[in-house]
């Protein structure tokens, strides 16, 4: 079943003579880990507002189309209605966190839902141990490494226990093994609490192999989505000037889908198919 | 060029930063830092312009040591590049941010204009030239922080994360311009975790690890070595994980000679 739906969704900026995001109509299904990606100023943030309806009901500018959530029309919902059903996780996490401590900061979400306390309580134990992170529970916020910052975002969101999961390039600024450990964190959270994921992300190679689907922004339209390995694989890709991983490459030149079906989209599976034990 | 020799620095008393670094960079060289947070790696950088000294040892640039000159006099000869451009940027209009060190160091107006118009065209800002720089994109603001150090034409250039929140696109235009100002004999560091970009563009490599130099010697001898890596916290480009997946006798990072080696091994033994 879908918990996003978007129909005809078009937006320009106050002020902006050229809309942002044109015509864009796609579902996500309950569950479903989506990967978005795209060149650089191709209309992937803007999306993601639109998703927790920041906006239109935020940003003003020209809204057309329709976007709902898990059967709220964004439109017509406030935002904070709809953050209780999504949560957007930004690139920044300096930029979002605020409260004295990672304990503060996870209980903040569901003690403005007017939570009982032993709920709240129970939210926050719950979200520090998914993300793994009990043990920073009285550090600041401000002493963290970016890696351990962004997981506490994740887990102050996760407190609102939301069906979905939208996430802007979360490990842009991480370096690379916390960067690995984020994103195992929404695998995980995804394929055991069932949770809905949607991650913008450039490095490719990193979580080709985790998501359900792959949908491609350019220019503001969404112009690609579908498989994984049916978008990395299509000739239309690489002519977008996107970052496609070497087991990607590499299998190309080898016409490993041509010759054999195959789309591998990491390095493991790269090699059982060369080494003939996927043929 | 850039001499490290034996050079320690702590910010806390007991705990290096850096611990008997010996380094020797050359003229003309494009070079990767790598290591995990912590490691040391934007210490060692600030000590090529002066912005740290060393507590023992001593640095020495273009044969001066850094002790008996001021960041400004190294200024000129060094342009360091922060990971965040925020950090960094502070004019009022994107022209105003890249003609502010060429007025400092007394160009004449002619010439810095010339300058100005340069770096604008050369990183795509010609069209924001009366906007604020917090008005621009993270990217945008990434491009004019590089274009507001290399109008001032320095010798060594130091880059430090480049390429963070960077699309394909502007990784490989970024990597073009560092081999062409490479090409013309600047002296090119670049600090980074981002593995695919050294494994793609740059040919040498130092790695640091707990405040010291763990290794040193090529990009392709290096990022295949797989202890070498895990003993500094450092994921392996993917090139690197397809060779040992595949139990390549020779791993590699090269793409040419990942598909011809792999191209042998197609379909199993059984062919």
């Amino acid at each position: 079943m879908a918990i996003i739906e978007i129909r005809g969704l078009s937006y320009s900026y106050p002020d902006s003579p050229k809309p942002s995001i044109q015509d864009v109509n796609f579902a996500v299904d309950e569950g479903e880990f989506v990967l978005l990606t795209g060149p650089s100023g191709c209309g992937k943030t803007t999306f993601c507002r639109c998703l927790n309806g920041l906006i239109p009901n935020s940003y003003g500018g020209t809204f057309s189309g329709r976007v709902v959530v898990d059967g709220l029309l964004t439109s017509e919902h406030a935002v904070y209605e709809i953050a209780q059903r999504l949560g957007l996780v930004f690139q920044n996490p300096e930029n979002e966190l605020f409260c004295t401590t990672v304990e503060r900061e996870v209980a903040f979400g569901p003690e403005n839902l007017a939570l009982p306390r032993g709920e709240v309580r129970s939210r926050v134990e719950e979200s520090l141990g998914v993300v793994g992170i009990s043990h920073l529970r009285d550090k600041s916020p401000e002493e963290l490494s970016g890696g351990e910052q962004q997981k506490v975002a994740i887990a102050a969101l996760l407190a609102m226990k939301p069906k979905v999961l939208v996430l802007d390039e979360p490990t842009a600024n991480l370096d690379p093994l916390s960067a690995r450990s984020v994103l195992n964190i929404l695998a995980k959270l995804n394929t055991e609490s069932g949770v809905t994921i949607i991650l913008v992300e450039h490095r490719l190679e990193m979580v080709a192999h985790m998501a359900d689907r792959c949908a491609v922004f350019d220019d503001g339209r969404l112009v690609l989505a579908g498989d994984p390995g049916e978008v990395l694989y299509s000739e239309a890709v690489d002519r977008m000037g996107i970052g496609i991983p070497k087991a990607v490459q590499v299998a190309k030149r080898l016409a490993l889908n041509s010759k054999f079906g195959k789309k591998p989209l990491s390095s493991w599976d790269l090699a059982d198919i060369i080494k003939g034990g996927k043929l | 060029m850039i001499l490290f020799d034996d050079i320690s620095y702590s910010y806390s008393p007991g705990r290096y930063a850096l611990e008997h670094v010996n380094l020797n960079i050359g003229e003309a060289e494009l070079i990767a830092i790598l290591g995990e947070n912590g490691a040391g790696k934007t210490t060692l950088v600030k000590h090529v312009n002066g912005l740290l000294k060393p507590q023992s040892g001593r640095v020495t640039v273009c044969g001066i040591d850094t002790k008996n000159s001021t960041v400004a006099a190294l200024a000129r000869k060094v342009g360091l590049v922060f990971q965040n451009p925020d950090h960094q940027l502070f004019a009022e209009t994107v022209e105003k941010e890249l003609a502010f060190a060429l007025v400092n160091f007394g160009l004449p107006p002619d010439e810095v204009s010339r300058r100005v118009d340069w770096a604008m065209n050369e990183f795509e800002l010609t069209q924001y030239r009366e906007r604020p720089p917090f008005m621009l994109s993270g990217g945008e603001r990434k491009r004019l922080a590089l274009a507001s150090v290399l109008c001032y034409d320095p010798q060594i250039l130091i880059l430090d994360e480049p390429t963070t929140g960077q699309d394909n696109r502007q990784k490989t235009r970024l990597a073009a311009l560092l081999k062409r100002l490479n090409g013309e004999g600047k002296t090119v560091l670049v600090v980074t975790h981002d593995m695919e970009f050294v494994a793609d563009f740059i040919p040498r490599v130092v790695m640091l690890s707990k405040g010291r130099v763990i290794a040193e010697g090529s990009a392709e001898e290096i990022l295949t070595n797989r202890e070498l890596l895990m003993s500094a916290s450092l994921l392996p480009p993917q090139l690197a994980e397809i060779s040992w997946d595949l139990a390549l006798q020779r791993p590699s990072i090269d793409l040419e000679q990942i598909v011809s080696a792999a191209s042998k091994l197609v379909g199993g033994p059984q062919r």
